[in-house]
């Protein structure tokens, strides 16, 4: 599989704390790939530097061959890489309508603003509960419904690469299955992913290989169900049993 | 009493195209622009000189000077608020070099136009009287009155509708978010700077035209009436500073009509100081807190 993301040397620091030390992994085109660990391990960083909202220190970040380590956000998303970030960014005082309309106009469509309405109407055939609140203020919205419109706007962006933060984060449980079911029908609709989760056990059941980090640098890696049934895993990020659950 | 009320919407139509421009940027930077009056003084000696010196008409002058206003505003952007931006007390530096910029940009106009009052020539613009029902107005405070609510009736519309103002409003609410969309924030705080400062320019051209009397200090006199429109309306508000500018022109008129000019500003400013009492965050101000 040729590598569609590759990044290469990553370091970010704030002030004299080194976030990412030196962290090197690569996206095959089509592949999702699940960046897991504790708090503070580096991951949001991680995706945050790839995305252009955090400069590196040091390092690289190439996108199809393309150099963009240290470019601004709009030139990475310009280049294809669109994040759903932690915390979704929902823009509260504008429509949930206007929020889908935003992620359509980051970049350019090949046939024009029709096509660009048109993709906005497919994902809110997509997420029903998204059409039925098409004109509310997006602030109005519960978590999952917020999550979905994230994905959703960060969908309409047209993602060479979706990176995606935490999307589990602050959700039920019944919301967190159909989150990352949601995620994996779009791996599977040709969607290249980077997934960071908390949520280990659902990283690694959704995604294909996996990489696990601690204090900013790869621990391990390896295919995501070889690392599932590693005791190392299970005992740090899966409870100790992963199949009890 | 039909006078009266034509004579406050005609004020209040200038202050309301003054404070939406101020409003517009502290919308998206938090920070008053406290240049926004010099900039409406010399977009006033703009529109003088092209008018008196270029021998140019009135309508091909006006939008040469809110050219040069809102490039004036991209010229205070670059010098007074993006090397500071980032900077953790951005708030307060940011009003302190806009301060200061102001002060340059009078010191400027004094050196070129001095500091005595001057006047467009004679026949700028046609002297004509019009009766709307018991009240006249002349030709130019209609005109005024109409170029300012078309004026703001486009902004409100690019605000709404335009890709560049679901970016500026998205700036407003979020810099982060709208940083994660794709959008290139610096070019849109650039952009609206532009927008606010022409429409300052604008409603420093009508003022001048309105009152046939520019100096370089003629910005201060508009400069705490349109702080005191943003306040009304809710900061960052553009209907809100609308409907605080045509009531500020409104109650002015009416209290000089009722008690006095001495008493103008006085009731001006207790009307305010009661708003506040009942609305902290003014007329239509956002109560959300805006993310960092």
């Amino acid at each position: 599989m040729t590598a569609l993301l590759e990044v290469r040397d990553l370091r970010v620091r704030y002030g004299h704390v080194e976030a990412v030390r030196g962290l090197s992994f690569s996206v095959g085109a089509g592949e999702m790939v699940a960046l897991i660990g504790p708090n503070g391990a580096g991951k949001s960083s991680t995706l945050n530097a790839i995305a252009g909202l955090v400069r590196p220190a040091s390092g690289s970040v190439k996108l199809q061959g393309r150099e963009l380590v240290g470019a601004p956000a709009h030139a990475t998303m310009a280049a294809g890489i669109v994040l759903v970030p932690e915390g979704r960014a929902i823009l509260g005082r504008m429509s949930v309508e206007e929020n889908l309309v935003m992620g359509a106009e980051a970049r350019p469509w090949p046939a024009g603003r029709e096509e660009a309405q048109a993709a906005v109407e497919q994902q809110f055939a997509r997420f029903p509960s998204l059409q039925r609140r098409r004109h509310a203020l997006a602030g109005a919205l519960s978590g999952g419904e917020q999550q979905m419109l994230a994905i959703a706007r960060g969908l309409l962006a047209r993602p060479v690469i979706l990176l995606l933060d935490e999307p589990s984060m602050g959700l039920a449980p019944q919301l967190v299955q159909q989150i990352f079911q949601m995620i994996a029908d779009i791996h599977r609709a040709g969607t290249t992913i980077l997934l960071v989760e908390q949520n280990a056990r659902m990283a690694l059941k959704t995604a294909q290989n996996a990489f696990v980090l601690e204090r900013g640098e790869i621990a391990l890696h390896g295919p995501a169900p070889q690392l599932a049934a590693d005791p190392r895993v299970q005992a740090a990020y899966l409870g100790g049993d992963v199949e009890a659950r | 009493m039909g006078q009266q009320a034509l004579n406050g919407v005609f004020v209040g139509s200038i202050y309301a195209l003054f404070a939406v421009g101020y409003t517009l940027v502290f919308g998206v930077l938090d920070i008053l622009n406290l240049a926004h009056q010099a900039v409406f003084m010399l977009a006033a000696f703009a529109a003088l000189l092209l008018v008196a010196d270029a021998h140019l008409p009135l309508w091909a002058a006006m939008p040469l000077a809110v050219l040069f206003a809102g490039l004036l505003g991209i010229l205070l952007e670059r010098l007074a608020f993006r090397p500071l931006r980032g900077r953790a007390d951005s708030n307060i530096s940011g009003l302190i070099s806009s301060l200061a910029m102001g002060t340059v940009f009078e010191a400027i106009a004094l050196q070129i136009f001095g500091p005595d009052t001057s006047r467009f020539p004679h026949g700028t613009f046609p002297d004509r009287l019009i009766r709307i029902g018991g009240a006249s107005a002349s030709l130019l405070q209609l005109c005024i009155i109409a170029i300012s609510v078309v004026l703001m009736a486009l902004l409100t519309l690019l605000l709404a509708r335009t890709r560049l103002g679901r970016q500026i409003r998205a700036v407003a609410e979020s810099p982060r978010a709208a940083r994660i969309l794709g959008v290139n924030v610096d070019r849109v705080i650039a952009a609206a700077f532009f927008i606010s400062s022409s429409l300052g320019g604008a409603a420093g051209v009508l003022f001048a035209l309105a009152f046939n009397s520019i100096s370089p200090d003629v910005g201060r006199s508009v400069e705490l009436k349109g702080l005191a429109v943003i306040i009304l309306g809710g900061m960052g508000s553009i209907p809100g500073a609308v409907i605080a500018g045509f009531a500020l022109g409104l109650i002015e008129v009416f209290t000089v009509a009722g008690f006095g000019s001495s008493y103008r500003d006085a009731v001006s400013f207790a009307v305010l100081f009661v708003v506040l009492l009942a609305r902290p965050r003014g007329l239509l101000g956002q109560a959300a807190a805006r993310e960092a």
